[in-house]
């Protein structure tokens, strides 16, 4: 139960705030948000309600994680194949208008 | 599935999803509308066909018609309103039967009491401006007014009428063919869902509402024989359109994610509301069935037209999975999803 | 272009990247090969993860020796056949419902909200609680807000009845808590699942420590993970590194989002206006402890006390035979897939559904039906 979208603040309104979702602008309500929360901060919103404040540092840090979970379960000759796979990453998806 | 068999027993009754260009409409249609009237007088493609019109053989070119009702609310919205909405979707369905230079449209108006004259004559400025891009025009109509209450604001019926030396039905897919979408999907749909939800977008969402004739005579020029099949994703939206194709067609449809025009906005509000941007409804689009030796040259072609830039290959036809669609996410395969009823945004 | 999201803040679209996903599943299929075993069973028990599996493909490329089994997951699915008849019988006499758009085509006993309006009843979609609350501020009908969902969907319930909502508003609520259900789950006998993905959003506000004493009591791993095609091939690969290693522990491999404590100040809210009692979910049976009632000090906005709720004014013919032989239960249980199920793509179908799971954009019958369940394709 758990279409969350994240976000990033562009304005706050008292306990709202104004918040850009690739393009999509929402009121999304600070009651239940465990940080304070200002312009340019990027949260999780659940049914108009931000859920969480993201610190952008993480999702660094998730990715690497991910590097790392590939490191761990190599130890033979396709690992190298496969890291080379993502150094060579192409970006996906198509043109937007 | 009857009413008997189901516990909810809606079918005696009409329901909102009967509207909504899925599966619903198609078995209403089939089952109760269309039931019962013989074939036309003349060799053609006639209600069985259940095709975007009618065709009618006249000596030796076909006569094309097809009929619209147009109760799209809000009457204005980003893009375009009533009026060129119901130039444009009847123009487009001739279109889509490959008649480009249609004859005339006819226009039936109902109005509600109430309905201000203002916009009444903006509506009929829009239709002017569209049928002019068209290249076509009005030639007759009718009015009626209801009382307050009776109806919700208008509804517009056009109905348009084309000869054609060749009929392009949506059944002509074969394996191999590819197919071309000709811009990006969801536009309409989604500016008419955010204007109803409130969302606010900093880049504003417009329809696409457009006619495309030309576009298509363009790609039709090509080479003849290269277009095999046309549809136009409206209610329903791409999916729709493509299921009816593979179904009516006898193959099975592969469309690659990855390629497939979207705007970041238009990605970004369905995401936001749940909704699948290929059940969306386009109004101003066209998919087209290409003979694989033709299709970088009909691209091309679309390409070069002003309302086509954004054209490219999407997919191709396979001879088994037939009826089915097959979308490749780019990371795996699965079954694109088909519409059912109205679109409802979910919070899950 | 997308690349602009990328290089702008949260990039969740780099947690799509295909070759890194498809070399995430090559790494889960080499974890698994050492395992040994076949077949590797974990469960999911959300929704939305089976929602971005299928929709991404992601079963295309999952090792065919390790089975992710959809557990009961989809709050609208276990929503209960009573529970739903509440409403409707709300609507029926003109109270006006405000309801998530998941919940309109489930059927109750005898119809669905859906079925109700069509009929002539006042039916409000909304895609949040404090919607409904701006609906009923705009009218002087009451207006009930038909509250379905997770405990991360509760929350934002608990937020609009502690800020005060206008006198015509109250809540029926048939919110549910998942940590119960997941102990029933291990508990049930036959029960193959190795391993546990946890929902990230849930843990966003629950906080990953609440699996602790889980993990202690079963000997399972959990990892909680998020929900974009990175996120779930990571974190499965993930837990079957912890089965192999025979290793129960809770990993949060959604750290973006997710902490061990979560959100303190949602919990409050949450636990201030709701209580947790024991209740059926629907083909599960009983949930101690899996749903969520208002407290007795909000009984001014509990639609249950509010108003003379009589579901059995519904019953007025038996119901379908054919809800006998739906078998949602034991697929939401994870101990049968919809395959199995003699109603599957035939008499139950999304147009004219007979259970919830064929109604709910996250039932796993209904996922199956539309995306091709286990493709060959």
């Amino acid at each position: 139960m758990c279409l969350g979208v994240p976000g990033r603040v562009i304005e706050i309104r008292g306990a709202t705030a104004i918040v850009d979702f690739f393009g999509v602008r929402r009121e999304t309500r600070l009651d239940v948000v465990d940080e304070p929360v200002g312009p340019g901060d990027y949260i999780l919103n659940h049914v108009g309600f931000a859920i969480r404040k993201i610190p952008s540092h993480e999702i660094q840090d998730t990715l690497a994680l991910y590097e790392l979970l590939l490191k761990e379960t190599e130890g033979d000759m396709m690992a190298a194949d496969v890291r080379g796979e993502i150094a060579g990453v192409r970006r996906p998806e198509g043109p937007d208008a | 599935m009857t009413a008997t068999t189901t516990p909810t027993g809606t079918d005696a009754i009409i329901s909102l999803r009967h509207g909504a260009g899925g599966r619903a409409m198609r078995r209403l249609i089939t089952e109760t509308l269309a039931a019962g009237f013989p074939p036309p007088p003349v060799e053609g493609i006639g209600l069985a066909a259940m095709d975007d019109g009618a065709a009618l053989r006249i000596g030796d070119r076909w006569l094309v018609v097809t009929t619209d009702s147009h109760v799209v609310h809000p009457v204005f919205f980003p893009g375009g309103d009533i009026g060129r909405l119901a130039v444009a979707g009847t123009v487009n369905d001739l279109a889509m039967m490959g008649a480009t230079t249609p004859l005339g449209l006819t226009c039936a108006v109902i109005l509600e009491e109430g309905f201000r004259k203002s916009d009444l004559e903006r509506i009929q400025r829009s239709m002017q401006e569209t049928c002019r891009e068209a290249g076509v025009t009005i030639v007759t109509g009718d009015t009626k007014v209801m009382g307050r209450g009776e109806l919700d604001g208008i509804v517009i019926n056009t109905t348009g009428v084309a000869l054609a030396d060749t009929v392009i039905p949506d059944a002509g897919l074969r394996p191999e063919d590819r197919i071309i979408l000709t811009g990006s999907i969801g536009d309409h749909g989604m500016a008419l869902m955010v204007k109803r939800h409130g969302l606010e977008i900093d880049a504003e969402l417009r329809s696409d509402v457009a006619p495309i004739n030309g576009l298509i005579a363009a790609a039709l020029a090509v080479a003849p024989g290269a277009v095999t099949a046309l549809k136009d994703p409206t209610r329903g939206g791409v999916s729709s359109a493509l299921h009816e194709m593979a179904e009516k067609s006898g193959v099975g449809i592969v469309l690659h994610e990855p390629r497939v025009p979207i705007s970041r906005t238009v990605r970004a509000a369905a995401e936001m509301l749940g909704l699948d941007p290929f059940q969306i409804a386009n109004e101003g689009k066209a998919i087209l069935g290409v003979r694989p030796d033709a299709a970088e040259r009909v691209l091309d072609a679309l390409r070069a037209h002003p309302l086509g830039e954004a054209a490219e290959l999407v997919g191709e036809c396979i001879g088994d999975h037939t009826g089915r669609v097959i979308l490749d996410t780019g990371i795996g395969r699965r079954l694109l999803v088909e519409s059912e009823g109205e679109l409802l945004p979910r919070i899950c | 272009m997308p690349e602009t999201l990328l290089s702008d803040g949260v990039g969740e679209l780099r947690f799509r990247d295909p070759a890194k996903a498809r070399a995430l599943a090559g790494a889960l299929a080499r974890v698994v090969a050492e395992i040994g075993r076949t077949p590797v069973s974990v469960m999911h028990v959300c929704g939305s993860h089976e929602q971005a599996i299928a929709k991404f493909g992601l079963r295309a490329v999952l090792p065919r020796d390790l089975n992710v089994i959809m557990g009961p997951g989809c709050p609208v699915c276990v929503t209960d056949v009573p529970e739903v008849d509440e409403a409707i019988v709300l609507a029926q006499d003109g109270v006006r419902i405000a309801t998530y758009g998941d919940m309109l085509k489930v059927p109750g006993s005898v119809k669905s909200l859906a079925d109700a309006q069509a009929e002539g009843a006042r039916v409000d979609v909304v895609y949040s609680a404090a919607q409904a609350v701006e609906l009923a501020r705009d009218t002087t009908e009451d207006v009930v807000f038909f509250a379905s969902g997770f405990e991360t969907t509760a929350v934002a319930t608990a937020a609009v009845v502690l800020s005060g909502p206008p006198g015509n508003f109250s809540v029926l609520s048939t919110h549910k808590y998942i940590p119960p259900v997941m102990e029933i789950v291990a508990e049930m006998p036959g029960s193959r699942v190795e391993g546990f993905l946890a929902a990230g959003h849930a843990a966003t506000i629950t906080g990953s420590a609440i699996f602790e004493r889980f993990v202690e009591r079963h000997g399972i791993p959990v990892v909680v993970a998020g929900f974009e095609p990175l996120d779930i091939l990571g974190g499965l690969v993930k837990l079957v590194e912890l089965v192999r290693d025979r290793s129960p522990k809770v990993v949060n491999m959604y750290p973006r989002c997710v902490t061990a404590e979560g959100n303190r100040n949602a919990q409050e809210q949450l636990w201030r206006v709701f209580r947790s009692v024991g209740g059926n979910w629907r083909g599960i049976a009983h949930v101690p402890n899996g749903n969520l009632r208002l407290r007795d000090e909000f009984a001014a906005v509990d639609a249950r006390r509010k108003y003379n709720i009589d579901v059995r004014r519904l019953w007025t013919r038996a119901p379908s035979t054919l809800t006998q032989v739906c078998i949602c239960g034991t697929i939401m249980a994870g101990t049968a897939s919809p395959h199995e199920c003699s109603l599957f793509g035939k008499q139950c179908v999304p147009d004219s559904p007979v259970g919830a799971c064929m109604v709910s954009s996250e039932g796993t019958c209904k996922i199956w039906y539309q995306y091709g369940g286990h493709p060959d394709l």
